[in-house]
């Protein structure tokens, strides 16, 4: 008994040492990025292409999900508001579900999922292979080469991609309204940009440049510190998917209670 | 005065001392040559060399500068001063030969787009490679990876070179080649280098004088001739290539099963 409780302190407090070197490490990499974003130049060219990589490559991706996101929630908000013979307020409820939370999140969740995952993996392999090393010797620190402009791409890319999330999903709720619920087209249209106000729109947004920071910080911490050849960036890769995915998720329901006390 | 020093330098990663108060010179000129086991600690040698390891204890010294006190610009002008070939070539998988062999010169020099494929072209030629600047670096054999990491290191004629294991995972033909390339380089730039490998054909070939770190120490130094002929049991082990010996005394346990 004695020996299990000690086992489980030891365990307990390494558990606890791992995760403030974690954060530890995330803050020191979040100062030293925007630190060198402070110090200019920035390299445009580099910023543009990961711009390219992160928003305009994962565009299909994000308005499929979207799509299908608006249609289903259509179709579930169906169900209880035609209980209630209260189907016209269906364009509402997939409006500002969407705008205020759906798409934000969907579009974190993916993006750090296709982009944050393969951050991860480019920058883990070029640390194996000491292409990282090769970097700082060249004169070239790899935070300002590397981290810098995918934090700063993430950073933009995240909302503009969470608009077109956004109109795509209403469209998707629009299809359901209008062809399979029988409601007005005019009418659905209405009561879409009503209920919408320009706060929905911005919170979500807000959230959204969060979640590129947390994507792109992340993804690289995890990159660059891999350990141990193809293994180490598989496993790297994976923990970069599910600590994103927590962080994104915990950052929204700090922002949510956030915009909710101040802002409601 | 010698060009790098490395004065009582301590090193421990992950809780194993790989360098113990361990010093060494190379003079201006110089080509010294680091044998020892794998996982002795001579990669981690050249890592305080070029700051990328800063060291527990101990001073690193290069050019009469003190590595550990520099920083920022004056850093950058350090690495521009040093080449350094890492092990496996460390290209960068996404740019081409001719960016990686330039790379230092698009990033930190404004000179014209002409200038810069002259230079180019004039470093893969001194390394015996002609006409492979838009390849991309997957495209190439394993030795010519290592001959155009090394076109890449000369491209800024730095005052030193830096080897890491050179010959390793090349056939010998090839090794060969690169061991009369590093000698060229030696002639034609005028460059202080250390190479570190465990391949005794190469120290022997393109060494000025040898040392053998074991045990995070250098435990002896000398000429080619003096190494080869050396009564140190540890370095007749390793020179030999002898299975059993001090060095692997009280660790032979693989040994031990073979026999």
């Amino acid at each position: 008994m004695i020996l299990f409780k000690k086992n489980y302190y030891i365990s307990l407090g390494e558990k606890v040492m791992v995760s403030v070197y974690f954060f530890g490490g995330l803050f020191n990499l979040t100062f030293q990025t925007l630190s060198f974003i402070h110090g200019k130049p920035l390299g445009v060219r580099r910023i543009f292409e990961q711009a390219k990589k992160i928003g305009v490559d994962s565009l299909p991706i994000v308005s499929l999900v979207s799509f299908f996101i608006g249609m289903i929630l259509a179709l579930q908000t169906a169900y209880i508001m035609q209980k209630m013979s209260s189907e016209i307020y269906i364009a509402s409820i997939v409006a500002v579900s969407l705008t205020r939370e759906l798409g934000p999140v969907i579009t974190a969740l993916i993006v750090a999922g296709r982009c944050g995952a393969g951050i991860t993996a480019e920058l883990g392999t070029m640390t194996v292979t000491e292409q990282v090393d090769a970097l700082a010797t060249l004169g070239s620190n790899p935070i300002k080469y590397l981290v810098v402009p995918r934090y700063l791409s993430l950073t933009i890319m995240m909302p503009i991609l969470t608009l077109f999330a956004n109109a795509i999903g209403i469209f998707g709720g629009y299809l359901i309204g209008v062809y399979r619920l029988s409601i007005r087209s005019s009418l659905y249209m209405n009561m879409t940009f009503q209920t919408l106000v320009y706060k929905d729109i911005f919170t979500g947004l807000i959230k959204t440049i969060f979640f590129g920071m947390i994507i792109a910080i992340i993804a690289c911490y995890e990159g660059l510190n891999v350990r141990g050849g193809a293994e180490g960036v598989g496993k790297a890769t994976t923990r970069s998917v599910v600590n994103t995915f927590i962080m994104i998720i915990a950052a929204d329901c700090f922002f949510t209670a956030l915009f909710y006390i101040f802002w409601s | 005065m010698a060009m790098i020093e490395l004065v009582d330098v301590s090193k421990n990663l992950g809780g194993k001392q790989v360098l113990d108060r361990m010093s060494l010179s190379v003079e201006e000129g110089e080509t010294k040559v680091i044998i020892g086991r794998s996982g002795v600690g001579k990669s981690v040698t050249l890592k305080h060399i070029v700051r990328l390891l800063e060291p527990d204890a101990g001073e690193v010294r290069v050019d009469g500068k003190d590595v550990l006190s520099i920083k920022g610009k004056e850093l950058n002008e350090l690495h521009m001063q040093i080449g350094l070939v890492f092990q496996g070539g460390a290209l960068f998988d996404s740019l081409t030969v001719g960016e990686n062999v330039g790379f230092i010169l698009y990033e930190h020099m404004s000179i014209s787009q002409d200038e810069i494929g002259r230079r180019v072209r004039e470093s893969l030629a001194l390394v015996g490679l002609y006409g492979i600047e838009n390849y991309m670096p997957a495209d190439l054999s394993g030795g010519m990876k290592k001959r155009v990491a090394l076109a890449r290191a000369i491209c800024t004629r730095p005052k030193i070179i830096l080897y890491d294991e050179p010959t390793t995972g090349v056939d010998p033909i090839t090794a060969d080649a690169i061991n009369l390339l590093i000698d060229e380089l030696h002639d034609k730039l005028k460059v202080t280098s250390i190479v570190v490998t465990h391949d005794m054909r190469s120290a022997y070939k393109v060494a000025d004088r040898i040392a053998m770190l074991y045990d995070g120490k250098i435990i002896a130094e000398g000429t080619p001739d003096e190494i080869r002929y050396s009564h140190n049991p540890y370095v007749h082990q390793f020179i030999t290539g002898a299975a059993h010996g001090p060095i692997t005394e009280g660790q032979s346990s693989i040994i031990k099963n073979i026999d």
